[in-house]
């Protein structure tokens, strides 16, 4: 979906998202989190999945349709440095947020991107333009390697065997699994990588306090009235993108 | 020229809107997209001794009109209140409320007391948040703990103006309400969530962690509003009336209803604009019914 905007003067950097009303009415009530996909001249793309109410009346919106949004909002992707080799994965729908991250760094990112089927893999064109190598997968094997993206990444490894001696920067978004197998994969490879979230949230800005993510527990001198619990991060404004060594899986 | 202040006890609010405590933040959360100087009054997130980490997620759903949340009052804790939240909210020509919520009498007592002391304006007394375990809405649905719980906390206050948030899960809200003014409450704040579920039928599990949550936003307006109704035929302190308020006409609902004031919760997360627009939309409905005070409109339900 393309938005045009007469006040999009603060353009959305790579992992940022918008908070957007799908709906007239109170039904649905709240505005739905999307990311950045993709930067226009006049305004931005939103890439989402088809899923439950508010999706389903996007699909049905006509051209030229007005809808509210808040934006842009969170922290974005940390831009790799002029030494690192940026190292970009997504799953699914989570392709919206890496997608401009890889754009902004022509030819430069190895890109590894699953889903459950080849219908399912967007900009395959763009992206095999943009990145400096691209990696399909699919659950069924009807594009790509049949597999996952972490096959796609230990083939990647193994094929480039200089890769794991390059200063690597990953990036991911996607399922919670895949997230955390990628967290895993590069805290054991001591590579720095950072993750952005998916979570239900109300806000957006940090007021709700919905879109809460466990984080590991830092030492501190007063006692919380809950010790035994996990301590919350908010996607919204602490993210989405976080620092894998951060989260509590 | 129509006056929009009202009088809560002894704070002045220049306007008849505020933020309702949970949906706001802290304020600065919302002060880079609107004024808020504009606001009668900010109520902040429901504030505890210790910090409280929240319960886990999933933490909200989305219903029919309305939203389920189960946050299980998430707060930074007194400490940190007072050393980097309060300061920031001073530098605004707002009032500023503080909803306390305690484990215990003494709890309470001792949230009221430091906030008494840093000067804040009023403290909102949180019996009935139905989302934490021990103390909020236990508090709030026995009568004899809230007529002991309300008078003990304005024996140790000082400055600050007394307000008690009231539970909508007792069967009397009206005789709750005339509890909390007889033990000494200043005004009363109606209503908070009504407790709620929601359920993934595939899955079979609660669609909040929690199972149960606080529902809120539209959804709940006619039943807030006929307890605001109630409460305003019971008592004769002031209400500030609150539960799925989402403009000026159902803001003026509530007025005529019986609310001095009223808050905005939900609203906000869909519009951060929704308390000054509303503000602008009962100034112009003043202006329309030639009213030159906004009390002339308060309790003005003609029910004959």
């Amino acid at each position: 979906m393309e938005l045009t905007s007469p006040e999009n003067e603060n353009q959305a950097l790579p992992g940022q998202f918008y908070m957007l009303g799908a709906g007239q009415g109170y039904d649905p009530l709240l505005k739905r989190a999307f990311s950045l996909f993709r930067n226009t001249p006049d305004g931005f793309q939103i890439l989402y999945r088809i899923q439950g109410r508010g999706t389903s009346l996007m699909r049905d919106m006509k051209a030229g349709t007005s809808v509210e949004v808040l934006g842009p909002l969170g922290r974005p992707y940390p831009e790799p440095s002029k030494k690192q080799t940026p190292l970009v994965i997504a799953g699914g729908v989570g392709l919206a947020s890496v997608f401009s991250l890889v754009e902004k760094f022509p030819k430069q990112a190895y890109m590894l991107y699953g889903a459950r089927s080849g219908e399912d893999l967007f900009s395959v064109t763009e992206l095999r333009d943009a990145a400096r190598d691209l990696l399909l997968s699919t659950d069924d094997g009807s594009l790509g390697k049949k597999g996952t993206v972490m096959d796609s990444l230990h083939e990647l490894v193994s094929t480039h065997a200089t890769l794991l001696n390059e200063r690597l920067i990953m990036y991911a978004c996607g399922p919670e699994q895949m997230l955390r197998e990628v967290s895993q994969f590069g805290m054991a490879h001591n590579i720095q990588t950072y993750i952005s979230f998916e979570a239900h949230m109300a806000c957006g800005v940090g007021a709700c306090l919905s879109c809460a993510v466990a984080v590991k527990k830092k030492k501190s001198k007063q006692k919380s009235q809950q010790d035994n619990q996990p301590v919350y991060k908010k996607v919204c404004t602490d993210g989405p993108v976080f620092d894998a060594r951060e989260i509590a899986w | 020229m129509s006056r929009l202040d009202v009088q809560i006890g002894s704070m002045h609010l220049k306007a008849p809107v505020v933020s309702a405590s949970g949906c706001f933040g802290y304020g600065e959360e919302y002060s880079e997209f609107i004024d808020l100087n504009r606001l009668g009054a900010v109520v902040v997130k429901g504030i505890s001794l210790k910090p409280m980490h929240g319960n886990p997620p999933p933490r909200i759903c989305e219903t029919p009109c309305g939203m389920l949340n189960s946050i299980g009052l998430q707060n930074v804790g007194l400490k940190v209140f007072l050393k980097e939240k309060l300061p920031f909210l001073r530098t605004f020509d707002t009032k500023v409320i503080v909803n306390i919520l305690g484990n215990s009498l003494k709890d309470y007592e001792k949230l009221a007391r430091s906030l008494d002391d840093a000067g804040v304006d009023a403290i909102e007394l949180n019996v009935s948040c139905p989302n934490v375990r021990k103390g909020g809405i236990w508090f709030g649905t026995d009568r004899k703990m809230l007529g002991k719980l309300v008078s003990a906390i304005k024996a140790s206050l000082q400055h600050s103006v007394l307000i008690t948030k009231l539970s909508p899960t007792v069967s009397d809200i009206g005789e709750f309400a005339q509890i909390a003014e007889d033990a000494g409450s200043d005004a009363v704040s109606l209503i908070n969530t009504i407790p709620g579920m929601a359920i993934d039928i595939n899955t079979r599990k609660p669609k909040i962690r929690n199972i149960i949550g606080g529902l809120s936003g539209p959804a709940i307006k006619p039943i807030a509003l006929r307890m605001v109704h109630e409460t305003y035929k019971s008592v004769t302190i002031p209400i500030i009336g609150m539960g799925g308020i989402m403009n000026a006409s159902d803001a003026l609902e509530f007025i005529i209803a019986g609310a001095t004031a009223v808050a905005v919760g939900t609203a906000n997360f869909i519009n951060p604009l929704t308390t000054a627009e509303i503000i602008d939309g009962i100034s112009n409905f003043m202006k329309q019914e030639n009213l030159t005070a906004l009390n002339d409109l308060t309790g003005s339900l003609h029910d004959g």
